[in-house]
């Protein structure tokens, strides 16, 4: 049953368009993995949604929540959706956060504009919410401030904040990048744990390939402001298909195996001002021909369920071999 | 062969803020650290943030003068900060840092600042310097084109490519690098990754890799040492440490790194987190998060002991590292 339906959006700064379109859905209690390097638009996609994105940009096309239109809302309709029904946390938990208020009065805040709650029912929910996150002693450390928690434990205010409304999704910006090794796989557990418990849906936007494999049952990568492939998590990551895909994956070190040399993708991505007239994957693919520079793929649905935007992409044997030689056995 | 680089327990302390009643307890970032370095090899130093990875590295080039202990470069005691002795050194060793942009001069072109380490040791100049900077930018993959450019013109890959162009003019014999390519894509990084290897084949120079991604110091280091808390934990080479980690913290921070297609399922995940270096626990300092903690770890402190052939670690877990290798 889908949840968020996103139909062709764009999103332009200044006239420079920055998303071509994007479609993507999320069902109900599903957790959808949002994959690309920094600039491909996969935060931007998210913030356009909600409508969190500075005046000066353009947003056209459709988001849909269970029906009820996003774009062009009236505020008081978007404020209903946004924080409540769909909240959102980001990479950088201590610049979200108010600095000169307790955290309890922070999550206090949601839990008023979103369930109505006050008085000491407020308060005792808003310990149980910081229990429910993992904060220790969380009956005294609700009235501290922000800068008496360390980086993962302001994480864990901010998730506790987003669960305030009970959201039916959680969009979680780069949630774990900021955070040492240790800690992030604390979060990431969390995130999961959380999921299962309640049932709600869940974007996660990373640039981690590792992090999104665990906590993702589809993925949607993004290459320059568009979708290139997306499909469920297992046969994308056992064969991906987009040139894009592969070298990301092939970009990685390994943590086990001999040490070859790592599998670069040449060149950068493409400047939003001068966007290549065909595929934009274009101008660094190894396979690549002159049809590619001159005609852009679309995201057409493929035999195996998956959905792609390329006109040559990596073949099934290859990538076997590729895989003995790149990846670890699940 | 002799060390290029040895470090004898080193120790950094910061004053903390004064307070009102006295000079609060000083922090010891770095807590007794002993390294080698042989001429052309790399060694990895791991750990999260705050374990005193960057300190350590700024007083491996003396740029941060240690509250106790030594630092020998070539067999010799490295010079005080800013002396004309130590000014001298520099060229022989150099620093690449995280953040590119914040090591440029903005004003500068992209040739005369990887030019400008040959002015100041004066090694080179007129046609000699161009011709060298010339050589520099195409060793690192930088177009001749780009010579004329300013940072902010360039990527962020390209960017860390011309910090470590200038980084190499001096032809330095240390290069030490502290998180290099953090601040990069997965795809840039790579390619950055690959010339370090390069350069590192190329010209032989040893390099001292500070990093917090498991994944790409295992890519790039023969030997890798785990900080914890400003003190280090496991040492062992590249090959032995992530395939089979010994220390508790070394087996954690090994299974936190999440492996595409892998699951989430039976990785150790670590109760809370780093503590604060100014309350160093008793005993171990890794004892309130270890799952394995006896009561001897709640007492002393483990020194770091050999535990296998070319191996050391601090645990009082690790007396016969046989039963836990298996």
């Amino acid at each position: 049953m889908t949840f968020v339906s996103i139909r062709d959006l764009k999103v332009a700064f200044d006239g420079v368009h920055v998303l071509h379109g994007i479609d993507l859905t999320v069902a109900r209690g599903e957790a959808v993995g949002l994959v690309g390097e920094s600039g491909c638009g996969k935060s931007v996609t998210w913030l356009a949604a909600l409508g969190l994105l500075p005046g000066k940009a353009t947003v056209s096309g459709s988001v849909t929540v269970e029906g009820q239109q996003l774009i062009g809302a009236a505020r008081a309709s978007v404020e209903a959706v946004r924080g409540g029904r769909i909240a959102m946390i980001f990479q950088d938990p201590s610049s979200s956060l108010n600095p000169v208020r307790t955290v309890g009065r922070q999550i206090c805040e949601s839990l008023a504009l979103h369930r109505g709650l006050d008085g000491r029912a407020r308060r005792a929910e808003a310990v149980r919410l910081l229990d429910m996150v993992g904060i220790p002693d969380a009956a005294r450390r609700v009235d501290l401030y922000p800068h008496e928690f360390s980086g993962g434990q302001c994480q864990r205010v901010m998730i506790a904040m987003a669960l305030a409304g009970e959201p039916d999704l959680l969009i979680a910006d780069e949630p774990t990048t900021a955070l040492d090794a240790t800690i992030q796989a604390q979060i990431l557990d969390l995130l999961s744990t959380l999921r299962r418990e309640t049932g709600m849906a869940m974007v996660f936007i990373s640039h981690d390939l590792g992090a999104v494999g665990a906590i993702c049952e589809r993925v949607n990568v993004m290459y320059a402001g568009r979708i290139v492939e997306s499909g469920d998590i297992a046969p994308m990551f056992e064969r991906p298909r987009h040139p894009y895909t592969q070298g990301l994956f092939d970009a990685i070190p390994r943590l086990d195996g001999t040490r070859n040399r790592l599998i670069p993708i040449t060149g950068t991505v493409p400047d939003p001002r001068r966007m290549p007239d065909g595929c934009a994957f274009a101008p660094r693919c190894t396979k690549a021909s002159a049809f590619c520079t001159d005609t852009r793929p679309d995201l057409k649905p493929q035999t195996d369920g998956r959905d792609l935007a390329c006109f040559h992409p990596v073949a099934h044997q290859q990538t076997v071999a590729g895989e003995e030689r790149r990846r670890i056995p699940a | 062969m002799s060390a290029l680089l040895q470090a004898r327990d080193l120790v950094r302390c910061y004053e903390g803020p004064k307070s009102l009643f006295g000079k609060s307890p000083a922090v010891r970032a770095v807590d007794g650290v002993n390294l080698t370095l042989r001429p052309g090899e790399t060694l990895g130093i791991v750990g999260e943030s705050g374990s005193g990875k960057s300190t350590l590295g700024r007083m491996l080039l003396g740029i941060d003068p240690p509250t106790s202990g030594t630092v020998a470069f070539d067999g010799e005691a490295m010079p005080p900060l800013q002396s004309p002795r130590w000014r001298a050194l520099r060229a022989q060793m150099q620093l690449v840092y995280q953040d590119p942009l914040a090591a440029l001069d903005r004003r500068l072109t992209i040739a005369d600042q990887i030019g400008e380490p040959l002015e100041i040791h004066r090694l080179a100049k007129g046609a000699e310097r161009s011709e060298r900077v010339r050589d520099l930018m195409a060793q690192v993959g930088l177009r001749q084109d780009q010579g004329d450019r300013y940072p902010h013109e360039l990527s962020g890959g390209q960017r860390q490519r011309v910090v470590i162009a200038r980084a190499l003019a001096t032809s330095p014999r240390l290069l030490v690098c502290d998180e290099p390519v953090s601040a990069l894509d997965v795809s840039i990084q790579a390619q950055v990754v690959n010339l370090l290897r390069d350069l590192q084949e190329s010209h032989g120079i040893a390099m001292v890799f500070i990093s917090h991604d498991l994944k790409v110091v295992r890519n790039i280091c023969d030997h890798v040492a785990v900080m914890y808390l400003g003190r280090i934990v496991e040492e062992a080479s590249s090959d032995e440490i992530f395939a089979h980690p010994l220390h508790p913290y070394t087996r954690a921070l090994v299974s936190s790194v999440p492996i595409p297609g892998k699951p989430l399922t039976g990785r150790i995940l670590l109760k809370g987190e780093p503590p604060n270096p100014a309350q160093r626990p008793a005993g171990c300092a890794f004892h309130p998060r270890c799952g394995s903690a006896k009561p001897a770890c709640h007492v002393a402190a483990p020194p770091l002991e050999p535990v296998a052939l070319a191996r050391r670690a601090a645990c009082h877990l690790l007396v016969s590292p046989q039963d836990h290798a298996a």
